[in-house]
């Protein structure tokens, strides 16, 4: 299931954390909200065709591995059943090898290998396939915050998200706030990115100051954001699946790293465009009222493309 | 090789002429240039940083019991991760390593000691110095290094006055490291007793020479990584500074190209030693023992290629991605040769359980596991949901805790009445094995679900979803780190005396290897005279 707006886990029955501890086995999985379509100990099957075909090859994989430990287990536990010492077992010192057998075991692993491999590479020209796609997002990220700058149709929407005012209260130490009474704990941001859905999203991410990784499981989508250098992402999310789904900074990015969180509001095509039009109604406004919009000059005249943009970076520095 | 150097070695080398018995008090152990007496100062030191760095784990894994800042700071949560990993593979797993090819190339190949034994004196005593420097960074402006053990610039460029500090330590531990390994080689490739040829030579010998040369080639460009950062530093370059025209992501290369054969550096000795250990308690010989020498050194060539896999979401090209899947997914294949090969040698054997083989046996099956997740991670779209996440910290703890940790308390356990002349309380180390054994599953198979259910790792507090496998992860995390204790109080106990043990130790194993020849506990010059193998 996909979080939508309005769920609020403060609903579900909460325990003590030592209650919790004694009675894990009993309790299983956590009576919490869930932050994507995962259920707790699984890949999130997810809302784009990306993250269901890597589902798909991950639980292939699984399977062939477990398949593997089956077999391969099977015959270590019979070993150490059977052939004991205690049980009289005389050991069969000529068994030193057989060329057979090793050629077998050489040969099978690489069959399965390939078999794993082929779909694999299917994904992977699928994913980097960033072609045609409809409109495009510019995220940089900075310690600790996302900045999200939209272009093509939204061109000028430009915002930061960063992490929800009560889980940053909560967060501190000895803060003294159950962290359960917070709605999404650590996954809820002051502004989240909002797109539409059924339309081939390409995020452009980079960095501002150290290197950051952008992910949402349930997209499949998880790339690095690297200063200097701008890494291409996309994900279409399917139509019906409008909602509002989490992620996290994956990669360190010191002392905040755990708390810069994403969200994403995915909405119908046509609410996306009332949005994008209030947003702009709400643009004209500020600029009609303070002159210029604050970070809205910079963003215009930024060169497109990166290059231009790296050389105009380059150039503030003596 | 019919010429016996050994003895010529032995007795021309002046290192050796008025040290028939070890000196007495400090000097013994600052002078020491004999090569039990510096497999024991690498093996006590490589416990001290086991605990230290075991107890940096213990803060993580008590932060994260439940969600929400308890204990720690962020910034000191993230100290504790870095240096955890730090000390855990530079102080722990390879000194550790480094001791056990000490205590044991020259009693495997029969020579009286290491081939440089002043050296040997060297490379140990830099550790002490370099992991001073680098616990001492606890005490500085700005605390210890919190970049991740991985050191990526821009963000390990932040580190406060911990940093020179660092890179210092760290040029100091591979100076060690090299050391260490030259003499490895050397020992091997000169020593070695009559009529030993390469291929009669133990496995525990093999897995270590490959090492060594893994150790040659890619320490010292994890020096020029850290020297890189280090005048990106102070010195105003721009190696990885993308202002300056530099690249972060060639950091990442090139540390991973150092970075990946360190994977195997931790693992390969631990292969030797499994090797030695289960045909002894099967009382039956390894099986196909060639091709698990050609499986060790397909694994130490195909390290040098699959560095790419750690960097996949950084942006690769397609082509790339490809190869550096289908090189690592090969890696599957002399890995599990191995792995086949040591349940060749249990089938039709005559099992018995004492502790090293209880770990060599835990070690057969935990290590797959990591291995299956090694697996699962080669495949690049999975990756993209597995990377930077705790399913990764499970793969490689699985490999490293169980895999090469596990290892080295198997050729402890397996060789310790041969160092000290004692049968150990095989009652106590039992213990320890079960309770070794069955937490550190608690402690990282729920690793795994966090990983898939979406916890990144290397965060000090998390969404509330997480909490109870976290829960379950710090309950072992917590019994593992305590029943540790338990392999000290064997050591010591059995340090101070017990049992007497015979020669063969393993009584009716019949071990092979000839230092299993020598009295238990070895003389202090293995052989002065060269055992005659042909």
């Amino acid at each position: 299931m996909s979080v939508t707006r309005g769920d609020d886990e403060s609903t579900f029955p909460r325990f003590g954390y030592g209650a919790r501890a004694l009675c894990l086995a009993a309790l299983g999985f956590g009576p919490y909200a869930q932050a994507n379509t995962s259920n707790g100990y699984n890949l999130p099957l997810g809302v784009t065709s990306l993250s269901r075909d890597i589902y798909a090859l991950h639980m292939e994989v699984f399977w062939i591995c477990v398949g593997i430990a089956v077999v391969v287990f099977g015959v270590m536990i019979y070993a150490l059943v059977k052939f004991r010492h205690s049980r009289g077992a005389i050991p069969d010192t000529t068994l030193l090898h057989s060329t057979t057998v090793e050629v077998i075991w050489t040969v099978i692993p690489v069959v399965i290998l390939v078999v794993m491999a082929i779909p694999a590479a299917k994904v992977i020209l699928m994913m980097e396939d960033t072609r045609n796609s409809e409109f495009s997002i510019r995220v940089t990220a900075y310690q600790w915050k996302w900045q999200y700058q939209y272009m093509d149709a939204a061109e000028g929407i430009d915002f930061f998200s960063t992490l929800a005012r009560d889980s940053n209260f909560a967060r501190q130490l000895h803060s003294g706030i159950d962290p359960t009474t917070v709605s999404n704990y650590l996954l809820e941001v002051d502004k989240p990115m909002v797109i539409p859905s059924g339309t081939k999203v390409r995020l452009l991410l980079t960095s501002q100051d150290v290197i950051h990784a952008w992910w949402v499981p349930d997209f499949g989508a998880k790339r690095s954001a690297i200063p200097g250098f701008v890494n291409e992402l996309w994900f279409r999310v399917d139509p019906g699946k409008e909602g509002i789904y989490r992620g996290q900074c994956a990669a360190l990015c010191g002392r905040d790293h755990g708390f810069m969180p994403i969200v994403v509001d995915v909405r119908t095509p046509d609410d996306f465009k009332k949005w994008v039009g209030e947003q702009k109604a709400a643009l004209k406004q500020a600029t009609a009222r303070d002159g210029q919009m604050p970070g809205a000059a910079p963003l215009a005249s930024l060169p497109r493309d990166n290059a231009a943009r790296s050389a105009q970076v380059l150039s503030n520095f003596p | 090789m019919a010429q016996p150097q050994a003895t010529d070695t032995a007795h021309h080398d002046p290192s050796h002429d008025h040290h028939d018995q070890p000196a007495t008090g400090i000097k013994r152990w600052l002078f020491a240039t004999n090569h039990k007496d510096i497999g024991t100062m690498y093996l006590v030191f490589s416990l001290i940083m086991f605990f230290i760095g075991g107890a940096m784990a213990m803060v993580i894994r008590a932060e994260l019991f439940q969600p929400g800042l308890q204990l720690v700071q962020p910034e000191f949560f993230n100290q504790m991760t870095t240096n955890h990993a730090l000390i855990m593979i530079f102080g722990a797993v390879m000194p550790a390593f480094v001791g056990l090819a000490n205590w044991m190339i020259p009693m495997q190949i029969g020579a009286p000691d290491m081939a440089l034994p002043r050296m040997n004196n060297f490379s140990f005593w830099i550790l002490p110095f370099a992991f001073t420097l680098l616990l001492s960074t606890f005490f500085v402006p700005g605390g210890m290094a919190a970049g991740g053990w991985t050191l990526y610039p821009p963000l390990s460029l932040q580190t406060g006055d911990a940093f020179p500090m660092l890179i210092f330590a760290i040029h100091m531990m591979g100076a060690s490291s090299i050391m260490g390994a030259i003499n490895v080689i050397v020992t091997i490739m000169n020593m070695r007793a009559p009529g030993m040829n390469l291929l009669k030579m133990p496995l525990f010998c093999w897995s270590w020479l490959i090492t060594a040369y893994l150790l040659i080639a890619v320490m010292p460009v994890l020096a020029g990584a850290v020297t890189m950062l280090l005048t990106d530093h102070f010195f105003k370059t721009s190696f990885f500074n993308a202002a300056g025209g530099g690249d972060p992501v060639m950091f990442e290369h090139i540390f991973w190209f150092f970075g990946h054969p360190e994977v195997y550096i931790m693992i390969l000795p631990a292969f030797g030693i499994i090797s030695e250990i289960l045909p002894t308690f099967s009382r039956k010989p390894l099986f196909g023992a060639t091709s698990m020498i050609y499986a060790i050194a397909s694994i130490a060539f195909l390290s040098f290629i699959v560095w790419g896999h750690h960097m996949f979401a950084d942006g690769m090209p397609v082509a790339a991605q490809m190869f550096y899947m289908m090189s690592t997914m090969l890696i599957a294949v002399p890995t599990g040769v191995k792995v086949f090969n040591w349940t060749a040698t249990m089938w039709r054997g005559s099992l018995s359980f004492e502790p090293p083989m209880l770990f060599a046996i835990a070690f057969l099956f935990l290590f797959s596991i990591g291995g299956f997740s090694g697996l699962m991670l080669a495949i690049v779209p999975a990756d993209f949901q597995y990377n930077q996440t705790y399913f990764v910290v499970a793969h490689f703890h699985y490999v490293l805790v169980p895999g090469a940790i596990f290892g080295i308390m198997a050729g402890v356990y397996y060789w310790l009445p041969k160092w000290t002349g004692h049968m150990y309380n095989m009652g106590l180390a039992k213990a320890h094995f079960w309770l070794s054994a069955i937490f550190v599953n608690v402690l990282f198979f729920p690793q795994h679900f966090l990983g898939l259910a979406g916890m990144p790792r290397r965060i000090p507090d998390y969404a509330v979803q997480f909490t109870d496998w976290n829960m379950v992860s710090s309950i072992g995390g917590f019994v593992f780190g305590l029943s540790q204790i338990l392999f000290a109080i064997v050591i010591v106990q059995c340090a101070r005396g017990g049992k007497k043990a015979t020669a063969e130790v393993w009584e009716g194993t019949h071990p092979t290897g000839l230092e299993w020849t020598l009295p238990s506990p070895a003389p202090y010059h293995s052989f002065s005279t060269a055992p005659d193998v042909t």
